[in-house]
């Protein structure tokens, strides 16, 4: 092997993406919070944000009467009409045909997580198996793993054609692909993840932050950085990929720094739930007693609200 | 990312298409979030001299106005000579039979004090801090009241530990010293020069500057509720001949000024031959460097946090941005988008990021030096933004197309106005970088460690910011080479300078 | 008959150089006796801009020097020096001196070229920091030299004071420009010739004979001197500070009303070099 080729993958895809200054990340995503977000736009975050939910159940103490309650609330999250419903129900693949029937005739999209989820860790002919059987059952969308200790071991083209081949196996339904973050550990190989993914699924599809089964979910920081990536893939391409946070985002207040970072990185046309998502359980009652404190002026009990699930 | 850019230049020959663009509207527009906290001002503000406010001798008051709506604040009295006189009167007094006198240790419990008391009324100084100077408030809440207090925390803890900071001599005090501060950072500048002043035994005259002395008089309220001995501090307002009764003051032991290098200059001819010792903090002309291996999103960040911080109205601001050739093109595209959605306007409202230009003769300054970047053909971009009715606003700006003969290139404009050349390699970096009669900071871009220790050692400036731009701490030292000044303010280099050796 | 010896055409040691005054232009110089000694050369304002040339361009070379290397350099001239104290002296006695006293300023001379010889990799460790900012960042001062300073000697202990100026400017690599006691030339035209032997480059020193009213005035308004240190009268630190202020240039100076003590214990400290020093303070980002 000669000496130039045996350059180790993250070298040579850094020289291609660039890298990331943790710290100056750091710093750009401190100013959005400090964004003070009023009235009307507060109203118009909130509700924005409840539109570009993924609502999630994710456990294994799931039930086909769980997946039912979660659909209701999906649908009609609040009594007030011009809450929008949520823009996805976020589920397991046993559980999609549960979901779909639920769901069917609405806006509401299905979302299963597949690809031996969270871990990955199953032969590929498996997970593909498992993205086709979701897809049949009636997903609109996938939501895959990476798989990670490819990538830690620098097999880039490993994971770049797994994801391609998760793509096929999507047909119809747009992917989304999680990187998990808190396992990728630093900036830098967010940003190439993001590539490796980037480069190899369709407009309309995500990159996702995280499974929100490992100690570290979605960051400003690492929603940051997965931005940028999407900013410079679609003014390299003009193909535009949208984001999914997922995981840690339980309060209104979040979610709304969330979007200020769209705003001032992607620009208004990443401001709808085709190009965003919250991945999320307990940040949709947050949001809902922020929309009710917002009417009524005065703060909410949290058991005005349903279906508080805890869990990610 | 020069592939990236070459590849994003065959996309948009492609199929014809329309080169991608972002979209940077009024989707989501924000509500104006006003800072509603009570600055407390009063109507008149006298001088505080021997720990009293006095009226001026004179009895002549001048207008303090917002920057942000031309509106009066206050009116501030005029010190006259007879006032500056009685200020060093008050403070040699003090300094010779009190404060010079004092146990280290109790001079450091004053100065905790006076930081615990300024970080209690934080908010209501920050918001007096924007109306008077038009800084955004995020910037006064967030940087400038905390940096302030850290100054006098800092500087506490030396005052009992002075035989440390010059190791086989005595440092003692140099009795009084006269300090002039600028507009740029009223009260942060005050705290710059008062805290190692005072931890190191000297007592103090100082003249904020005529714009804003507002947050210096109310400081005086925070000095007395303190308990600091009469005449410690003595605070006089006043414009250039103030300033001058100050610098020329037969008792002052020293002179420390922040400022602009032409007064600067004139200060030190003023002083020649005298025997008071000088120091000088004075302008800028930074170069920002950014090589075509650096991060480059965290760079214009860097970039744009260098010049558009405080309006640019900052004497290390790098408003000399030289970008690496092949990466050019992409930098100055990320900054067009970046500085799209820096908003400008109110500087009360907590979103708002460009605030109000100090003065009108300093936005004539810089709408001058603009006018002559265009003239000499440099291309200017400004985002489309709307600007307040009333007050002092200026637009972010661009210029590309700068070479280093454009005045824009030499010249301090002390506002939001970045002049951009290229380079292509590190020794023309480095040249470009230091042909200028300043030498204050300078930043630096890249991913290669050896080349940071490389240009942070041949850059001729007092702070080299590398992979980071605009950042300050009380333990860090801070000044100029050339004629950006001498002497460094922060730091155990910094007390050094307040100091005599025996 | 007696052997006719060959006397000594005074020079001044300038870029490594011996060069008489561009000027042609000389000074008699005569012992204390009164009896005459040698033509000195009288330099001009275009001699000392001309030693600055030499300087600006020594400069950069010295600054980039290790500190270990600077620190063999001064030991060196120490070597020199002491190698031949015998001529030194006599040429401080043409100032008057008996002979114990110009041993003894030469002796002292070169201790005090070897207490800055052993500054050389040691001043940055005590007055450089690492600054414990409240941030993510890594922060730290280093010293640098300032570039090129003008040096004015005394006319006391004409040998001494110049060394006792010199050494501190150039130990952390700074080049010097330096006009020698006006009434006492005469040890710095062989300093000089001590300078050109001790590995010393070219251009590091350049040491100027001449009238004090001629190149004081050259030294206070010439920008590219970052700073003037030495002894001057109340009128000279007037014009000295005056004219520094044109380029902001750094001045140090004592007043020639009051003679120091040379020969002291406290006429050599660390400070001395650091007044001469410029404070940079670096910062960069912590993080993966």
């Amino acid at each position: 092997m000669s000496l130039l080729s045996s350059r180790s993958a993250f070298s040579r895809l850094a020289d291609e993406v660039g890298t990331v200054d943790a710290v100056g990340v750091e710093e750009r995503v401190a100013k959005y919070t400090t964004r003070s977000i009023k009235k009307a736009a507060k109203v118009q975050g909130l509700k924005l944000a409840v539109s570009m939910l993924d609502l999630t159940t994710l456990e294994g103490k799931d039930t086909p009467g769980k997946v039912a309650s979660l659909c209701q609330k999906a649908l009609h999250p609040h009594s007030d009409p011009d809450v929008p419903p949520v823009a996805a129900v976020c589920v397991y693949s046993a559980m999609v045909r549960h979901a779909a029937r639920h769901v069917a005739d609405s806006a509401v999209k299905v979302a299963s997580v597949a690809t031996a989820f969270p871990s990955g860790q199953t032969p590929l002919k498996i997970r593909l198996a498992e993205v086709r059987a979701a897809v049949a059952d009636g997903a609109d969308e996938i939501d895959m793993v990476i798989n990670r200790g490819a990538f830690l071991a620098g097999e880039f083209d490993r994971v770049q054609d797994e994801i391609a081949a998760v793509v096929q196996a999507c047909g119809s339904a747009a992917l989304k692909v999680i990187l998990e973050v808190s396992e990728l550990e630093t900036y830098d190989s967010i940003r190439f993840a993001s590539f490796l993914a980037l480069r190899v699924i369709r407009e309309g599809d995500f990159i996702k932050t995280s499974t929100g089964k490992t100690g570290l979910n979605a960051t400003l920081g690492n929603n940051q950085v997965m931005i940028e990536a999407i900013r410079d893939h679609y003014l390299d391409t003009g193909v535009a990929v949208g984001m999914k946070p997922a995981g840690g985002i339980r309060t209104a207040k979040q979610a709304l720094q969330f979007l200020v970072a769209v705003k001032e990185t992607l620009g208004d046309a990443w401001l709808t739930s085709a190009r965003y998502r919250f991945g999320a359980s307990s940040l949709l009652n947050d949001l809902l007693r922020q929309i009710e404190k917002e009417k009524s002026g005065a703060y909410q009990a949290p058991y005005y609200f349903t279906e508080a699930a805890e869990s990610y | 990312m020069t592939t990236l850019t070459a590849e994003r230049k065959k996309a948009s020959g492609r199929n014809g298409r329309a080169a991608p663009e972002l979209i940077f509207g009024d989707l989501w527009e924000f509500d104006p979030a006003p800072e509603t906290a009570d600055p407390r001002l009063k109507p008149r503000y006298d001088l505080f001299i021997g720990g009293e406010f006095v009226p001026p001798r004179g009895g002549k008051y001048f207008d303090s106005i917002n920057p942000g709506n031309e509106q009066k604040l206050a009116e501030i009295a005029l010190a006259g000579p007879a006032d500056v006189d009685a200020a060093y009167a008050a403070a040699q007094r003090a300094q010779a039979e009190v404060w010079g006198r004092m146990p280290g240790r109790e001079r450091a419990k004053y100065l905790f004090r006076l930081a615990r008391l300024l970080q209690d009324r934080a908010r209501e100084f920050a918001v007096a801090e924007s109306l008077d100077g038009g800084k955004p408030i995020k910037e006064s809440r967030d940087f400038d009241l905390p940096m302030a207090a850290a100054h006098f925390f800092y500087h506490a803890g030396w005052a009992d530990k002075l035989e440390y900071v010059a190791p086989g001599r005595t440092a003692r005090p140099l009795g009084v010293i006269g300090q002039v501060i600028p507009w740029n950072f009223p009260l942060l500048m005050m705290a710059w020069k008062l805290a190692p002043a005072l931890a190191m035994g000297n007592s103090v005259v100082i003249k904020p500057a005529e714009t804003t002395s507002i947050t210096a008089l109310k400081f005086a309220e925070i000095i007395r509720d303190s308990g600091l001995p009469p005449g410690v501090v003595n605070i006089v307002a006043g414009a250039g001949e103030t300033g001058a009764a100050i610098v020329n003051h037969p008792a002052a032991a020293k002179i420390a000024f922040t400022g602009s290098t032409e007064v600067g200059k004139a200060i030190q001819r003023a002083l020649a031959g005298t025997g008071k010792k000088l120091t000088l903090e004075l302008g800028g002309k930074a170069a920002n460097i950014v090589f075509e291996d650096a991060p480059l999103d965290q760079a214009v960040e860097g970039i744009v946090n260098g010049i558009f911080f405080n309006q640019g109205h900052v004497c290390c601001a790098g408003s000399r941005l030289l970008v690496h050739e092949p990466v050019a093109d992409v930098v100055v595209a990320k900054l067009r988008q970046r500085i799209r959605v820096l908003r400008v306007g109110d500087p009360l409202d907590k979103n708002t990021d460009i605030g109000a230009i100090n003065s009108r003769p300093q936005l004539e300054k810089i709408r001058e030096l603009v006018d002559s970047g265009v003239k000499e053909g440099a291309e200017m971009y400004q985002p489309p933004c709307r600007l307040p009715s009333k007050g002092f606003y200026f637009r972010p700006t661009l210029f590309t197309g700068v070479t280093q003969s454009h005045r824009i290139a030499r010249e301090e404009i002390f506002g939001p106005v970045l002049s951009i050349l290229t380079f292509r390699t590190v020794e023309e970096a480095v040249e470009k970088a230091n042909n200028t009669a300043y030498g204050l900071s300078a930043g630096v871009w890249t991913d290669k460690g050896s080349r940071i220790l490389k240009l942070s050692t041949e850059l001729k400036a007092g702070v080299v910011w590398a992979n980071t731009y605009n950042k300050f701490d009380p333990s860090s030292p801070f000044g100029g080479y050339k004629e950006s000044g001498f002497g460094r303010e922060g730091g155990r280099q910094g007390l050094l300078d307040y100091c005599q050796l025996t | 008959m007696k052997r006719l010896p060959i006397t000594k055409t005074p020079k001044v040691y300038v870029g490594g150089a011996f060069i008489r005054s561009e000027s042609g232009r000389t000074q008699p110089l005569a012992d204390a006796s009164g009896a005459f000694v040698a033509n000195i050369p009288q330099c001009t304002r275009k001699d000392a801009r001309n030693a600055v040339e030499a300087a600006a361009k020594a400069g950069p070379g010295w600054a980039r020097r290790t500190a270990y290397n600077r620190g063999q350099i001064l030991y060196r001239l120490g070597e020199m020096l002491e190698a031949r104290a015998g001529e030194m002296a006599a040429a401080i006695r043409i100032g008057g001196a008996g002979e114990a006293q110009a041993h003894k300023e030469t002796a002292a001379a070169v201790d005090r070229l070897i207490y800055y010889a052993g500054w050389a990799d040691k001043y940055e460790q005590v007055l450089g920091s690492v600054n414990p900012v409240a941030s993510s960042h890594f922060n730290f001062t280093v010293t640098e030299p300032m570039g090129i300073v003008g040096v004015i000697a005394p006319d006391e202990a004409p040998l001494l004071a110049l060394v006792s100026l010199v050494a501190p400017a150039i130990v952390s690599g700074n080049v010097v420009v330096a006009l020698a006691s006006e009434r006492q030339p005469y040890p710095a035209i062989v300093l000089g010739e001590m300078l050109a032997t001790s590995d010393l480059p070219g251009g590091v020193v350049n040491l100027l004979t001449g009238l004090r009213k001629e190149i004081v005035p050259t030294f206070a308004t010439h920008a590219h001197l970052r700073a003037v240190c030495g002894v001057a009268s109340a009128a000279e630190r007037k014009t000295l500070g005056t004219g520094a202020a044109e380029s902001v240039k750094r001045t140090v100076l004592r007043p020639a009303e009051e003679p120091a003590d040379w020969y002291a214990d406290t006429a050599q400290s660390l400070y001395p070099i650091r007044e001469l020093l410029e404070f940079k303070t670096t910062w960069h980002p912590v993080g993966a």
